[in-house]
C-alpha cells in the first residue's frame, strides 16, 4: 500500500487527481445531493440517468476527445494547436450539408461523418505539413486556421445557420432508447479505447516521446519527426471531426460562431492540468482527459453556485492559477526539499539502532 | 545572396560589410510589402486610399493595437507569449468608464486606475512566469479568462462615459499641417489624430528605443535566443522576463485607456480578439515566438499590413466580413511561409539549400 501512495504522488497524475478529489469534496460539503444520480424520464419518454455528475461527464466530452488530439500534438511538435474549435466549425459545417442534401439515414450519417473527418484531416495535414516539414511554430501555424477557419465554415453554411433534425441525431447527441447513459459519454469511452489500443499496440506513443523530447535522436535512431508529427496531425483531426459532430448532433443546427467557442483554450488547459509538459516530451493521455473533466466539474460547480455564465471565466482563472501554482517545478522542488527533510529525521533516528 | 556571399569572401582586404540581421531582414521585407500594397491600393482603388485621413484612420482606429504589440514584442523576444492584451484593455475601459460615472472619479484617478490594472496583470504574469517557471502560455491564458471575467462583474450591461473632463479629453484632436482633403462640398477638411495615436507613437518609439540602446533592451534579445548562454554571461533571466512581463501588462492597461479614448464606452466585448491580432502583427513584422528575433517598427508596419489589407478586401467589394478573416489567414500564411524559407536559407548559408549539383566553388583537394 506504502509503495503504492508513493508510485501515485510521483505520478504525474497526482496533481490533477488531487485538484479533481478537491472540487468533489467541496460540491459534497457544498450540498451533499450534489452528486445524486437519479433516473428521470426524458421528452421522448425514455428512462435516463440526469444529475450533475452525468452533465460534467456528457458536457467534457468533447472537450475531452479533442485533448487527446491535442496532448499528441503537444508532446511531438512542443507546440500547441489553437485552430481545433475553427476546424470542429468546418467538419461540422461540411456534416451538416451533407445530412441536409439526403435523407437522414444510418448510412447518410456514417457518410457524413466520414465526410466531416476527412475534410477535416485534410485541414489539420495543413497545420502539419506547416509544422514539420516548414519548422514553423505550431502556435503560429495554427493561427492561419485560427482566423480563417470560421469564415470558411461561414462559407460552406452559405452564411446561414442551417439546423437538421432527425430522432438518429438525437440519439447520437442525447440518448440512444433503451439505453439510459448519453451517448457522447458511450463515444468517448469508446474513443478513449481505441486509441489506447492504438498507442498500447504500436509505438506511436513511444515514437511521439521520442520526438518530442529530442528530434536528433528520433531521426538517428531510423524514426521519422516529419512522419510522427503528421501522425499526430491525422489523429487530432479525426478528434476535431468527432467531436464538431457530437456537438451539431447534441443542439441540433451548425452556428459557425459559437460552436465550441472558446474550446481551445479550454483543451489546452486540460493538456496543461493533466500534467503534460507543454514543451513536448513525455504525455499522459488520461491526465488531459481528467484536465478536461476538472474544467468541466468546475464550469458545473461554478453554475451550481449562481455565477452568472460570464463571470465563471474569472473564477476558473482563478482555480487555475492555483493549480497550475500547486504543481509548478519550484513548489514541487519544495515539497521534495521538505519531503527529504522529514525522510532524512527518520533515517537519522534510524541508523543509531542499526549500530546498537 | 550569393553575390553577397561571393562578395565576402573574394575581396579580404576590403572592410567587410556586416550582413544584415534577421531581425532588420524581416522588418525591411514587412516594411516593404506595406508600402508596396499601400501604393497598389492607391493606383488600383484610388478614392479612399488617397485620402489622408483614412490613412491616418489606420492608426486612429488601431492606437491600442499598437501599444499591446509593442508589449507582446517585448514579451515574445524574451521567448515568451502574452495573450492577455485584449481581456486586460476590455476590463480597463470598463473599469475607467463605471469609475468615472458612478463613483465620481476624476480623469487622474482614471489614468491612474488604468495603469494600476496593468501593473497589477503584469506583475501576476511577471512572477508566475519568470519567478515561478510556469508556462507563459497558461499564466496569459488565466490573466485573459480572469480579466474577461472581471469585466461582466463590474457591470453586465455596456456602459458610455458622459464625464465631461473625459469627453473633453476624447475629443482632443491633433490637426496635421498641410495634409487633408476636400469635402463633398468643396471646403477643405484638415486631416486629424486622436490623442491616442501620439500616445501609441510615443510608445512605438520608446520601446524601440530601449530595444535598441538600453542594457535590458538588450538583455532581452540574449535571453530571448538563448537563456542559458544569457545565464553564463551573467545576465539576471529571470529578473529580464519578469520586466519583460511588467511592462507588457502596464502597456496593456495603457492600451485599454486608449481605446475608451477612442469609443468611450466600457463594453464586455471591447477588444475581442486583439490578442490573436497583436500576435498577427508582430509576425507579419518579423518577431519570431521562438524568441530573439524581433523588432517594434516591424510590428508597426505588420499591423499597418494587416489592416491595410483588410481595408483592400473591403474596397474591391468583398464586404462580408468572412473575406476579411480569410484574406488575414492567407496573409498570415504567405508571411510565416516567407520567414521560414528565409530563415532557413540563411541558416544552411544560402547555398546549403540548394541541390548539391548547382553548388557553386567545388573544392579542389
Amino acid at each position: 500500500m506504502g509503495s503504492f501512495f508513493r508510485k501515485l504522488t510521483r505520478s504525474q497524475l497526482a496533481i490533477p487527481l488531487f485538484a479533481l478529489l478537491l472540487l468533489v469534496v467541496f460540491n459534497l460539503f457544498r450540498d451533499p445531493e450534489f452528486f445524486s444520480v437519479v433516473i428521470a424520464t426524458n421528452n421522448d419518454g425514455n428512462a435516463v440517468l440526469s444529475g450533475n455528475l452525468i452533465s460534467i461527464l456528457n458536457g467534457a466530452s468533447a472537450i475531452a476527445i479533442l485533448s487527446i488530439g491535442m496532448t499528441l500534438i503537444t508532446s511531438s511538435c512542443k507546440g500547441q494547436d489553437i485552430s481545433v474549435a475553427a476546424m470542429a466549425a468546418i467538419a461540422g459545417s461540411v456534416f451538416v450539408s451533407v445530412l441536409r442534401s439526403n435523407e437522414i439515414t444510418i448510412p447518410v450519417i456514417l457518410l457524413a461523418f466520414l465526410f466531416g473527418c476527412v475534410v477535416s484531416v485534410l485541414f489539420s495535414l495543413f497545420n502539419g505539413v506547416l509544422v514539420a516539414v516548414f519548422k514553423i511554430q505550431p502556435m503560429i501555424a495554427t493561427l492561419i486556421l485560427f482566423s480563417a477557419g470560421r469564415s470558411i465554415a461561414y462559407w460552406i453554411n452559405g452564411g446561414a445557420t442551417p439546423t437538421v433534425s432527425s430522432p438518429l441525431l438525437v440519439s447520437i447527441g442525447g440518448f440512444i432508447p433503451g439505453i439510459p447513459i448519453p451517448t457522447p459519454i458511450i463515444i468517448m469511452v469508446v474513443f478513449l479505447v481505441l486509441i489506447t489500443l492504438v498507442l498500447k499496440l504500436t509505438n506511436l506513443g513511444l515514437y511521439t516521446q521520442v520526438v518530442g523530447i529530442n528530434e536528433g535522436t528520433a531521426h538517428l535512431n531510423g524514426i521519422s519527426p516529419v512522419l510522427i508529427k503528421l501522425i499526430a496531425f491525422v489523429i487530432s483531426g479525426i478528434c476535431v471531426a468527432t467531436a464538431g459532430c457530437i456537438t451539431v448532433c447534441r443542439i441540433g443546427l451548425i452556428n459557425h460562431e459559437t460552436l465550441l467557442l472558446d474550446a481551445e483554450m479550454d483543451v489546452i488547459l486540460a493538456v496543461a492540468i493533466g500534467g503534460n509538459a507543454l514543451s513536448g516530451g513525455k504525455f499522459n493521455i488520461y491526465g488531459s482527459i481528467i484536465g478536461a473533466y476538472i474544467i468541466q466539474a468546475l464550469t458545473v460547480t461554478l453554475y451550481a453556485m449562481k455565477v452568472p455564465s460570464a463571470a465563471v471565466k474569472a473564477y476558473k482563472a482563478i482555480v487555475i492559477i492555483l493549480i497550475v501554482v500547486v504543481s509548478s517545478p519550484l513548489v514541487k522542488e519544495f515539497v521534495i526539499k521538505l519531503n527529504k527533510k522529514l525522510f532524512r529525521k527518520r533515517a537519522e533516528k534510524d541508523v543509531p539502532v542499526k549500530a546498537s | 545572396m550569393k553575390n553577397r556571399k561571393d562578395l565576402l569572401m573574394e575581396k579580404p582586404g576590403k572592410k567587410l560589410r556586416e550582413p544584415i540581421s534577421n531581425t532588420n531582414l524581416l522588418m525591411t521585407i514587412t516594411i516593404c510589402t506595406f508600402i508596396g500594397m499601400y501604393l497598389i491600393a492607391m493606383i488600383a482603388w484610388g478614392g479612399g486610399f488617397l485620402n489622408p485621413q483614412q490613412f491616418l484612420d489606420l492608426f486612429n482606429n488601431n492606437a491600442f493595437l499598437i501599444i499591446i504589440a509593442c508589449g507582446l514584442t517585448m514579451v515574445m523576444i524574451s521567448g515568451g507569449i502574452d495573450i492577455s492584451g485584449g481581456g486586460v484593455t476590455a476590463l480597463v475601459t470598463m473599469a475607467c468608464v463605471v469609475y468615472l460615472e458612478d463613483h465620481g472619479g476624476t480623469v487622474l484617478g482614471s489614468i491612474l486606475m488604468s495603469l494600476g490594472i496593468g501593473l497589477f496583470f503584469g506583475l501576476l504574469h511577471g512572477v508566475l512566469v519568470a519567478y515561478l517557471e510556469i508556462q507563459p502560455f497558461i499564466v496569459t491564458l488565466a490573466g485573459m479568462f480572469f480579466a474577461r471575467g472581471m469585466v461582466t462583474i463590474v457591470s453586465i450591461a455596456p456602459r458610455t462615459a458622459s464625464h465631461e473632463a473625459f469627453l473633453s479629453l476624447k475629443q482632443m484632436r491633433i490637426t496635421i499641417p498641410g495634409l487633408g482633403y476636400y469635402g463633398k462640398t468643396g471646403t477643405f477638411i484638415p486631416a486629424q489624430i486622436e490623442l491616442g495615436v501620439v500616445i501609441a507613437l510615443i510608445i512605438v518609439i520608446a520601446v524601440a528605443i530601449t530595444l535598441k540602446w538600453t542594457r535590458f533592451g538588450r538583455n532581452l534579445y540574449a535571453v530571448g535566443g538563448n537563456s542559458h548562454s544569457a545565464l553564463t554571461l551573467g545576465i539576471n533571466v529571470k529578473r529580464t522576463k519578469f520586466f519583460a512581463y511588467l511592462l507588457a501588462g502596464i502597456l496593456s492597461g495603457i492600451a485599454g485607456y486608449v481605446y475608451l479614448l477612442h469609443t468611450g464606452a466600457g463594453d464586455a466585448a471591447n477588444a475581442t480578439q486583439a490578442e490573436m491580432q497583436a500576435i498577427a502583427s508582430n509576425i507579419i513584422g518579423g518577431t519570431l515566438l521562438t524568441g530573439g528575433v524581433g523588432n517594434v517598427i516591424g510590428t508597426l508596419f505588420g499591423m499597418l499590413s494587416l489592416k491595410t489589407i483588410t481595408n483592400i478586401v473591403i474596397a474591391s467589394g468583398l464586404t462580408k466580413p468572412y473575406y476579411q478573416s480569410i484574406t488575414t489567414g492567407l496573409m498570415l500564411c504567405f508571411f510565416i511561409l516567407l520567414q521560414s524559407i528565409i530563415l532557413a536559407v540563411r541558416e544552411k548559408g544560402a547555398i546549403g539549400v540548394l541541390p548539391e549539383w548547382l553548388r557553386p566553388g567545388k573544392k579542389k583537394n
